[in-house]
C-alpha cells in the first residue's frame, strides 16, 4: 500500500514539475540570463548590466515605466471605486432571481474577447463615432469631436476591461457578510459611513485585495487597450517590450524590460499582500 | 444599507440609478459593435446607411461577408484547434494537480502550491517572451550541437499552445480542486471495501463526481484560450489565431466584417457559457 502510494505521488508530481520547470521557472531564468548579456560583436556576448543601464539612463524608457505603473494604480483605484457600490448592490440589496441575473449580466462582456470590447470603445469614441454623432445631433458641438487616442479614452478602456475581476471577488466576499451584523451596527448607533468603514470594508478586505491585485496585473500587462485607445503620448511599457522583441529584434534589451515589468508587478503584489496581511494562497487559491 | 433598514427615498433612487448606469456602461460597447455589423457602409461608424445582412453573407467585392472571408474562417479554425489542445492539456494536468494537492502530504508541498499559483500574477506578455527566449535558446543549442532545426521550437502554433497552457493550467487546477475538496472520501473507501482496486475506485466513483468541474474547467480554458491576446502575440508564427488576425485588421481600419465576426463570437461564447451553467445546475 505504501509503495503504491509513493508511486501515485510520483506519477502525479511528474506533470506538475514538467509544467512548472519547463514553462515557468527555466524560461524566466533564461530570460534573466539573456537580459544580462551584452552584444560586443557578431555572435559574441559578455555578461554585463549594460541593458539595465540603458533602461535607467534613457529617459523615455524610465519615464514610460513609471507612467505605466502610476496609470495602472489609478486604473485599479478607479475600478475599485466604480465596482464596490455595484458589488454591494448585487450581494446585499438585490434578492433571488434579480441577484443572479445581475451577476450574470456582469459576466457577459467578459465572455467575448478583449479585442471586441476595445473595438466597441473605438466605435463609440472616434471622430465619426456614436458619441461624436450624438453631440452633433444635440447641437452641443458644431463639428465632429475626436475622443479617441488620449489618456482618458485609454483609462475608460482599462477600467472596462478589468471590471469583472473586481466585481466577482467583491460580490463573493460581500455575500458572506451576514445582514444581522450590519443591523447590529445600526442598533449600536452606527451611521451609514461608519458601518461601511468599520464593518463592511474590513469584511470585504480579502476580496478587495485579490480584486486589486488581478486588476493591477491586467492593467500593467495590457497591450491592446493602450495601443488601440491611447494616443502618441500614452506609450505603455508593454509596447516597448513588443517593439524591442518583434520590431528591433534587440532581445537582450527586451528581456531586461520584461524582467523590470515582472519585478515591478511582483514588488507591488508582495507589498499589497504584506500591508493587508493576506497571503497569495488565501487570495488566489 | 440593507433592505431591512429604511433609507431616504432619494438615496435609494440615486443608488438604483447608479447601478443602472453601470450596466449601461457595460452593455454599450458590445451593443454598438453588434449594431454596426448591420450597417450598409464600408466603415463601422456613423452615418447609418441602412440595414444589411451583407457583412455576414456578401460574396462579392467590395462587400465580402464573414462566411466568404477565407482568412477569417481559417483564423477561427486555428483558434478552435489551439483552444481544444490547450483545454485538453490543462484539464488533464489540472486534474492531476488537484489530486496531488488534495490527497498527498509531501515535502515542498507549500512551495509547489505557491509556484503553481504564480502564473496568475505574471503578466501575459512576460510569460510569452520568456517562453520565446527559452525555446529559441533550446532551438539554437540543438542546431549548433546536432545540426537539427526543430521547427516546433520556433514561433508557431506549438509555442502558442504551450504559452497559453502555462497559465490556463493554474485556473483549471483551481476549478477542479474546489470540487475535489467537497468530495466525501468515505465513498471511495466504500468502493475499496467492496473489492475495487484503487484505480477502479477513482475511475468509477471520484471521476464521475469531478466531471462537472472538469467540463467547466474545459469550457473556461477554451474561452480563455480563444480570446487570449498578450501571450499569443509574442509566440505567434505564420498561422495566426483569430484575435491576432482581427488585431491586424483593426490597425488597418477595417470594414464592418469585423463587427460581424465579433457578433458571432459573442453569440458563440454566450451559448457555450450558458450551456455550461445549465449543465452545472443540473448536476
Amino acid at each position: 500500500m505504501r509503495a503504491q502510494s509513493r508511486l501515485g505521488l510520483f506519477l502525479l508530481l511528474t506533470p506538475l514539475l514538467l509544467w512548472l520547470t519547463l514553462l515557468i521557472v527555466i524560461p524566466h531564468i533564461d530570460m534573466l540570463l539573456v537580459s544580462l548579456r551584452e552584444r560586443v560583436g557578431v555572435g559574441e556576448y559578455r555578461t554585463s548590466l549594460a541593458n539595465y543601464l540603458t533602461f535607467l539612463t534613457e529617459p523615455l524608457y524610465l519615464w514610460t515605466f513609471l507612467r505605466t505603473a502610476l496609470m495602472s494604480v489609478l486604473a485599479t483605484a478607479l475600478t475599485l471605486l466604480i465596482a464596490f457600490p455595484v458589488s454591494y448592490y448585487i450581494a446585499k440589496i438585490a434578492k433571488g432571481r434579480v441577484q443572479s441575473a445581475l451577476f450574470l449580466l456582469c459576466l457577459v462582456p467578459f465572455w467575448v474577447s478583449e479585442l471586441v470590447r476595445t473595438f466597441g470603445w473605438m466605435i463609440l469614441l472616434r471622430e465619426t463615432g456614436v458619441f461624436s454623432g450624438l453631440l452633433q445631433w444635440a447641437g452641443l458641438v458644431d463639428g465632429p469631436v475626436e475622443m479617441l487616442y488620449n489618456d482618458v479614452a485609454m483609462m475608460v478602456g482599462l477600467v472596462y476591461t478589468s471590471m469583472l475581476f473586481m466585481v466577482v471577488p467583491l460580490v463573493t466576499t460581500l455575500e458572506s457578510l451576514d445582514d444581522s451584523v450590519i443591523e447590529a451596527g445600526y442598533d449600536l448607533g452606527g451611521s451609514g459611513p461608519s458601518i461601511l468603514r468599520e464593518i463592511v470594508i474590513p469584511h470585504a478586505m480579502p476580496g478587495i485585495v485579490s480584486g486589486c491585485i488581478v486588476v493591477f496585473m491586467l492593467s500593467l500587462g495590457n497591450y491592446l487597450t493602450p495601443t488601440m485607445l491611447g494616443g502618441k503620448e500614452s506609450l505603455w511599457f508593454t509596447e516597448l517590450i513588443y517593439s524591442q522583441f518583434i520590431v528591433r529584434f534587440n532581445w537582450e534589451l527586451g528581456a531586461a524590460f520584461g524582467f523590470m515589468l515582472l519585478l515591478l508587478s511582483s514588488v507591488i503584489v508582495w507589498a499589497v499582500l504584506r500591508l493587508t496581511g493576506q497571503t497569495l494562497e488565501k487570495t488566489m487559491g | 444599507m440593507i433592505p431591512s433598514i429604511r433609507q431616504p427615498r432619494a438615496v435609494r433612487l440615486a443608488y438604483n440609478a447608479y447601478v443602472a448606469l453601470f450596466f449601461v456602461y457595460l452593455a454599450l460597447p458590445l451593443a454598438v459593435v453588434s449594431v454596426f455589423a448591420f450597417n450598409d457602409s464600408q466603415f463601422p461608424s456613423l452615418p447609418w446607411e441602412g440595414f444589411t445582412w451583407a457583412w455576414f453573407f456578401g460574396d462579392a467585392r467590395p462587400v465580402i461577408g464573414v462566411f466568404h472571408e477565407r482568412p477569417i474562417l481559417r483564423a477561427i479554425g486555428t483558434s478552435a484547434f489551439v483552444g481544444l489542445c490547450v483545454s485538453l492539456l490543462s484539464v488533464a494536468v489540472g486534474t492531476c494537480n488537484a489530486f496531488l494537492f488534495n490527497r498527498h502530504r509531501f515535502r515542498l508541498r507549500g512551495l509547489l502550491y505557491v509556484l503553481m499559483l504564480l502564473p496568475l500574477v505574471i503578466p501575459g506578455i512576460v510569460l510569452g517572451i520568456s517562453i520565446l527566449v527559452f525555446s529559441s535558446t533550446l532551438a539554437n543549442g540543438v542546431e549548433d550541437g546536432m545540426g537539427w532545426d526543430i521547427e516546433a521550437l520556433r514561433p508557431g502554433l506549438v509555442l502558442v499552445v504551450l504559452g497559453q497552457f502555462s497559465f490556463i493550467t493554474t485556473i483549471a487546477t483551481l476549478v477542479i480542486s474546489a470540487r475535489l475538496r467537497k468530495f466525501d472520501e468515505s465513498l471511495e473507501e466504500a468502493a475499496l471495501n467492496l473489492g475495487a482496486g484503487r484505480l477502479t475506485a477513482v475511475r468509477t466513483v471520484t471521476l464521475p463526481f469531478l466531471a462537472p468541474a472538469m467540463i467547466g474547467a474545459f469550457v473556461v480554458a477554451f474561452l480563455m484560450s480563444f480570446e487570449n491576446f498578450n501571450t499569443t502575440l509574442m509566440l505567434v508564427g505564420s498561422d495566426a489565431p483569430l484575435t491576432i488576425t482581427m488585431f491586424d485588421r483593426l490597425k488597418e481600419g477595417s470594414t464592418p466584417v469585423l463587427n460581424a465576426v465579433s457578433l458571432l463570437l459573442m453569440i458563440g461564447s454566450s451559448l457555450l457559457a450558458l450551456g455550461m451553467i445549465a449543465f452545472q445546475k443540473k448536476s
